[in-house]
């Protein structure tokens, strides 16, 4: 890494699980309206939050991701009945076993988003990166491999 | 190895303006899987279609990445352009670089170099796809109602009359439900009867239509477009073919006319033989005998009915029988019933029997109904002269007694009975405590005014604190007037109570065996609240009238001319296409464990002993089997499984994991 | 926090009812025996604890004249309870006054059995101001 490179400023990476129905649409929302957020955040389709395997997320920062949240329709509108149930349930446990890791709770979120809430999507993910951001890089759980 | 072709879209300056589409192209041409990627300016034009289809023929592509605007705008064109060359619809991926790039995006480079890693992550991805073929399963045209009020009454013709088979298993004798117990409708005053019997008669004539009253759904098993019913007939004692309906039994039997069981269609405020029909206009007019309280049946003595019926049609010796069905789609619609009022001692309603339920008044007002028509006191058979009614009893209630919600129909009803009360006997005095008014519907405040304005109903706002019987009779309710600020001890000689409504309670029952979800209520839940209110969740099963909510009779009928087109709508159709991405277990590494068939909403998955040969043990293991047809591909079981079982295709693990592994790379 | 805040908390604490869920039904005026003698009647004590008024509350008749009958807690359909509410007020006086502690020996040792054990402590907040 050269000095130039280093004074650059840092830029997390983000990765954003997006259910097909509310969540997604909302992104897509977003961006018809033409509400920006950073361009760090990549958004991944999953037909439902509850397809979110917790694998996906240790997956994402093993391999260097700064950031992961999970995007669902709200509670009581799963397109699947109960699928963001689970997930809610299921994320407060892992992030909760994250931060034990080292893995500190900014850096991980679970939010819903209809897809009528462009706006709210991208004030999140504006939210979330700035959070992000203020943690830095991280380290933690990184395969060293991944990061030049 | 795939050969991928990737595909930039510049959708004229949308995506072009901001993102380097050249660029793109350079620079995901050399991924793993790509041998060929180019860009043009409107991909989902003609013109952009026909340059994929030859791409697809001149370079034998087997998976296409689309880099364009979102999946959920032109996926499905993709995937048709696709399909015309011959290729599986399911090997296409969409990178949105318009909606989650271009658009919300300004500096050109920072937008370049996250579209290549959007383009990458699908790349990536169609590498693991795998064609998929959309299943098809036939559809029985035949449907099934269950519940034979006029939700079930309205459903069933709508479907019949658009040309369909129609089933409707009804567990009283009669059809006809509530609305046939009312004595008139609101806000127009029509005579219920009047307005539903056509209605019965016309479901019982109806070529379309068989009707199974006195029967019971006892299992249900298969899938949207062929489920297998099983329907008990109860045994009615009463043989269908030879009874003509004449009534001779009911009115000449050992206690003659009275009989000593309390009617249920009376709400026990009148008795009825063991052999019955509930109402004068029941249809089917063929009576059934109630078992448990028939003299015959108990003691082996009696017989008389048999002997007095002029066609000898009364027939001890039947038993249930149980007859099994193929339905395309189920319409739930058990409709309602009022709460149990035991736990609400304050309101004295088992302690006298001038204290009413709101039922039993339109039983009493109901020209056909206990006292013929004329409203009295059931203690001492005078009329009454002051009328308390006290609204969301068990309504609105936020403790272990009553409800949550609001019964919607109390209102209107209240106003109703006052109006009526006041047009047959002007010179009663008539008092509705009531914590909130709530009319909205068309014609309904103007409604609710009229009581007030041309009949001087006094209502007043407070909920009622205690319901006192007198020694002499009387009745004091004690309550307060909120907006007055008085507490009031009103003198009355008759109470009703709008007791709230609650879902029939058999429908937990029926629920569990259609595997349509249910709320915390006791109401089934529709498949989205707003957009698809006559759908269960689960594919095939619809909704219709009081099961799904409170509501009154417009919206019922409404909603059962909703149900009855979606039903058609499925039955319609001769083949269903079913959703390929659905769930898929390994049975080598699966366990049995259940815990997938525990988070399924659609009942999708079961289990089965397979033999297995586990590198050479073979052995019988418990193993899930998905049913493709009811899976609805939401990916719940997969993360799940804790052995890692279960995987959804078109969004397997690995896919997955491999675009978290492109977006991190 | 303001101290007015902390004791509102501790209402809703100690009483452990949400004055938000009353929608003013007025069941437990309706109910309530010593109606006459309480200058807020019972459905309005929700609304003082939302908006704040608990000076109001605590120098009102009515927190002192509440008999501790119990009835708009049975009848209340939304759970606020208003009684608790009420009893609620009158432990914050008792603990502002110092001494909110009853010693053991201090309860008498014939006392009904069946009694409910609240309505004593009940009992106890408002003789013991």
């Amino acid at each position: 890494m050269s000095m130039n490179e280093e004074k650059k400023e840092f830029r997390p990476l983000i990765v954003a699980f997006c259910c097909n129905w509310c969540s997604y649409a909302g992104a897509d929302l977003a961006g018809s309206s033409r509400l920006s957020y950073p361009a760090d955040v990549k958004i991944i389709r999953v037909p439902c939050s509850g397809r979110v395997n917790p694998m996906f997320i240790l997956r994402a920062f093993e391999r260097g991701a700064d950031g992961v949240i999970i995007c669902g329709c709200h509670p009581g509108d799963c397109h699947y009945s109960t699928g963001n149930y689970y997930a809610r349930r299921r994320m407060a446990l892992l992030f909760s076993m994250l931060e034990y890791m080292g893995i500190e709770n900014g850096r991980t979120r679970v939010e819903w988003c209809s897809a009528a809430e462009g706006a709210k999507f991208s004030k999140t993910m504006n939210e979330f990166c700035e959070k992000v951001k203020s943690l830095g890089e991280n380290v933690r759980l990184g395969d060293l491999r991944c990061k030049n | 190895m795939q050969k991928i072709g990737v595909f930039v879209c510049h959708c004229g300056t949308n995506i072009a303006a901001t993102v380097d589409v050249k660029k793109v192209v350079e620079l995901v041409r050399y991924e793993p899987g790509v041998v060929f990627a180019d860009d043009y300016m409107y991909m989902c034009s003609e013109a952009g279609q026909e340059k994929i289809i030859e791409a697809i023929k001149e370079y034998g592509l087997t998976g296409l990445v689309i880099c364009s605007c979102s999946p959920r705008m032109h996926e499905k064109t993709f995937r048709a352009c696709a399909e015309k060359a011959g290729l599986n619809p399911y090997m296409v991926e969409v990178a949105n670089i318009r909606e989650q790039c271009s658009w919300i995006h300004k500096d050109k480079e920072e937008a370049t170099k996250k579209a290549v890693i959007l383009a990458r992550a699908a790349i990536a991805k169609v590498n693991l796809n795998t064609p998929l073929q959309e299943g098809e399963s036939p559809v029985t045209k035949r449907a099934l109602v269950i519940g034979g009020g006029i939700a079930g009454i309205q459903t069933a013709l709508d479907i019949a009359d658009a040309g369909y088979e129609v089933d409707i298993v009804e567990k009283e004798p009669s059809i006809g439900g509530r609305m046939s117990q009312f004595d008139k409708t609101f806000p127009t005053l029509d005579c219920a009867s009047c307005i539903l019997t056509p209605k019965m008669v016309e479901v019982n004539q109806h070529p379309n239509i068989t009707l199974y009253t006195y029967s019971e759904v006892e299992k249900v098993s298969g899938y949207v477009g062929n489920f297998d019913v099983d329907i008990r007939k109860k045994a009615r004692s009463v043989d269908f073919g030879k009874c003509t309906g004449c009534g001779e039994c009911q009115t000449k039997g050992p206690l003659g006319k009275i009989g000593n069981i309390p009617s249920e269609f009376d709400r026990g405020l009148k008795n009825r033989p063991a052999i019955y029909m509930p109402f004068a206009q029941a249809v089917p007019a063929v009576p059934v005998i109630d078992r448990e309280n028939c003299t015959y049946f108990k003691t082996g003595k009696c017989g008389v009915c048999a002997k007095i019926c002029p066609s000898k049609a009364v027939d001890y010796e039947q038993q249930d029988e149980i007859v099994t069905v193929k339905y395309g789609a189920i319409v739930v619609a058990t409709g309602f019933d009022i709460i149990n009022l035991d736990k609400y001692g304050e309101y004295a309603y088992n302690e006298c029997p001038d204290v009413i339920t709101s039922i039993e008044l339109e039983r009493l007002m109901n020209a056909a109904g206990p006292t013929g028509g004329h409203l009295e006191r059931m203690s001492d058979h005078k009329a009454p002269k002051e009328i308390v009614f006290i609204q969301c009893v068990g309504s609105r209630c936020d403790d272990d007694k009553g409800k949550p919600y609001c019964s919607k129909v109390c209102c209107m009803y209240t106003a109703k009975h006052a109006m009526l009360i006041k047009d047959h006997w002007p010179d009663t005095n008539i008092t509705v405590f009531y914590i909130d008014v709530r009319t909205p519907g068309k014609n309904f405040d103007e409604f609710y005014r009229r009581a007030v304005e041309q009949y001087h109903v006094n209502y007043i706002k407070g909920q009622v604190g205690k319901v006192k019987p007198q020694p002499d009779g009387s009745i004091i309710v004690q309550a307060a007037d909120l907006l007055d600020g008085k507490q009031i001890n009103k003198k009355c000689d008759m109470v009703v109570l709008a007791a709230a409504i609650e879902p029939n309670p058999g429908v937990r029952k029926i629920a569990t065996m259609l595997t349509a979800s249910i709320d915390n209520n006791n109401f089934l839940t529709e498949a989205h609240a707003k957009l698809r209110p006559v759908e269960s969740p689960t594919a095939g099963i619809f909704l219709s009238g009081m099961a799904q909510g409170p509501k009154d009779i417009p919206e019922t009928v409404s909603q059962a001319g909703a149900a009855a087109v979606k039903v058609v709508g499925l039955l319609a159709k001769d083949k269903l296409k079913t959703n390929p991405c659905t769930a898929q277990c390994d049975t080598l590494l699966c366990n049995g464990c259940s815990t997938c068939a525990n988070v399924c909403p659609y009942g999708a998955i079961t289990y089965e002993d397979v033999q297995v040969n586990d590198h050479g043990l073979r052995e019988t293991r418990r193993v899930a089997q998905v049913n493709v047809a009811l899976c609805q591909g939401c990916g719940a079981c997969t993360s799940a499984c804790p052995s890692g079982a279960m995987d959804l295709q078109g969004f397997s693990n690995r896919q997955i994991t491999t675009e978290v592994d492109a977006i991190c790379r | 926090m303001t101290e007015l805040e902390k004791n509102i908390e501790i209402i809703k604490e100690i009483s452990g009812s949400d004055p938000y869920k009353c929608m003013r039904c007025g069941k437990c005026t309706a109910s309530c025996p010593a109606y006459s003698e309480m200058d807020i009647k019972p459905h309005q004590f929700a609304s003082y604890i939302i908006r704040g008024d608990l000076e109001e509350l605590i120098d009102s008749k009515a927190a002192w004249k509440c008999l501790s009958c119990f009835a708009c807690i049975e009848r209340c359909p939304r759970d606020v309870q208003p009684g608790k509410l009420v009893d609620a007020t009158r432990q914050i006086v008792a603990r502002q006054r110092g001494g909110d502690y009853l010693q053991p020996e201090e309860v008498p040792e014939l006392l009904a059995e069946d009694l409910p054990q609240q309505l004593l402590v009940s009992a106890f907040r408002r003789y013991r101001r």
